[in-house]
């Protein structure tokens, strides 16, 4: 019953959009926005790649919301997979854990160890070139996230990341964006505006302090993803 | 290269992935399938955002050496759709450790099962009486002991 | 170029559906991840490469390791195939 009601639900619900994605300008959006900011991207803020310049200085705000959402996110799932420990005695809490699952075989231990330098290089490379060429800050981070929580699912008995500099990281990594972006409030009026003056267009030095945000925001993805999946991996068993 | 005809199929293929990617949210009965239709949701969402600022034979809005005066696609949906990407995997953690949650406190990921049992104890709380069918499952006290 | 549109586009539509329909939940999130591939060849055939690479890392990478992370500790890891150990990482 309830399966033919959401048939019918979700066939209106197509019709509605087929007809309103019908009276769109397919081909040839009008782009009011897109064509302000591509004229004066240039001059303004001085990156070579103009996503960047709009994730980070026309609509830098709402990064700093992204960035809240995901903290939001990870110390949610920090609370609630932690095991309490209010209810128990002394004597339980006392006993440590035992992890339960095993390694992983041959060639995920081999292969993860090989590719661990490679993936920090390139996710390196991707945050650092962030405003020249596409990428940028989340996709880097992404990556580095990847290479630093598989060194603990295929070895889940040692202790591979340390939660404490995770921590630590992210952390200071937040603090310097919202710094930066308060900084640029009390010597030029507005918030998260790009200072520090733009260097030779299409080189890694331009662009004033985008390079500087876009480390901050993807240090902290990739801190921040990282302690989000640990967090989902441990199963200490109690005894 | 890409005419009107290619961006209408795209935009037929969005707008269903997000369909089926809803009716699977809607009318699933395992709660891990609702996490996976969410993904799906998500998705076709984010294309629709994307397909909205595509303009006829536009290239990549990034400032190369020589293409100053080249038709480009709109930079904002794909700034926002950058940002929405990251944020649905988030979320995607935080609802797969609600999950376990669910799994621990119910024993089972069955929908029917855990709606059952859900009346049940919003009833109890409540000091009413359960609503009953004349197929109601077993009610087990989640600390193990019959009723 | 409209049948390599048409195809990327079945396939995603197919393997969205394949995401209800399946039975056995690995192949459901390796289905999902299928979507993901599919939708990240769209986004660069749309010329929107920060985004398809954004999808790339987080749909292919991210999003099947934390789905395949939830399914071993839901207890779904397993085949059906019962002549041998049920567990799904024996490794000899």
């Amino acid at each position: 019953m309830t399966k033919y009601a959401s048939l019918l639900f979700i066939s209106g619900l197509a019709f509605f959009l087929m007809v309103i994605t019908g009276f769109l300008p397919i081909g040839n959006s009008p782009m009011l926005v897109g064509n302000a900011i591509l004229d004066s991207a240039k001059d303004q803020v001085g990156a070579a790649n103009v996503v960047t310049s709009v994730v980070l200085a026309y609509r830098g705000l709402d990064t700093l919301g992204e960035l809240s959402i995901l903290f939001a996110a990870a110390s949610v799932v920090g609370l609630v997979l932690t095991k309490s420990s209010f209810n128990k005695s002394p004597k339980e809490i006392e006993k440590p854990a035992r992890i339960e699952s095993e390694d992983s075989g041959f060639v995920a231990i081999n292969a993860i160890d090989l590719i661990f330098p490679l993936l920090l290089v390139v996710g390196m490379y991707i945050i650092t070139h962030g405003h020249l060429t596409p990428g940028g800050g989340f996709q880097g981070g992404v990556i580095l996230a990847i290479a630093f929580s598989m060194r603990n699912i295929v070895r889940p008995k040692q202790k591979s990341v340390d939660h404490g500099v995770v921590t630590f990281i992210e952390a200071f990594a937040g603090l310097s964006f919202i710094v930066i972006g308060l900084v640029a409030l009390f010597s030029q009026g507005n918030f998260l505006q790009p200072m520090l003056d733009q260097g030779q267009f299409g080189s890694l030095w331009s662009a004033g302090t985008i390079p500087l945000l876009y480390l901050a925001v993807g240090l902290k993805v990739g801190a921040e993803l990282a302690g989000l999946i640990l967090a989902l991996n441990t199963d200490e068993v109690n005894d | 290269m890409m005419n009107v005809t290619i961006e209408g199929l795209l935009y037929f293929g969005a707008i269903s992935l997000s369909l089926i990617g809803l009716f699977g949210l809607l009318a699933s009965n395992n709660v891990f399938r609702m996490l996976l239709a969410l993904v799906m949701f998500e998705a076709g969402a984010n294309l629709i955002l994307v397909l909205s600022g595509f303009r006829e034979n536009g290239i990549a809005p990034i400032f190369l050496g020589d293409n100053a005066g080249a038709v480009m696609n709109d930079p904002v949906p794909q700034a926002l759709v950058l940002t929405a990407i990251v944020i649905g995997v988030g979320i995607q953690a935080l609802a797969l450790a609600l999950i376990f949650r669910v799994k621990k406190h119910y024993g089972t990921l069955d929908m029917g099962i855990i709606r059952s049992k859900l009346e049940v104890e919003i009833a109890d709380q409540a000091g009413v009486a359960a609503p009953g069918s004349n197929q109601a499952p077993e009610v087990v006290d989640v600390t193990g002991e019959a009723k | 170029m409209i049948w390599i549109v048409a195809l990327v586009v079945f396939i995603m539509l197919a393997a969205a559906i394949a995401v209800l329909v399946l039975e056995n939940m690995i192949a459901a999130v390796v289905a999902a991840s299928v979507v993901s591939l599919a939708l990240t060849v769209i986004f660069a055939l749309l010329k929107a490469p920060d985004v398809a690479m954004t999808e790339a890392a987080i749909g292919a990478g991210l999003s099947s390791l934390i789905l395949a992370i939830g399914l071993k500790r839901l207890g779904y890891w397993k085949t059906t195939d019962k002549s041998n150990v049920s567990s799904g990482d024996n490794h000899d």
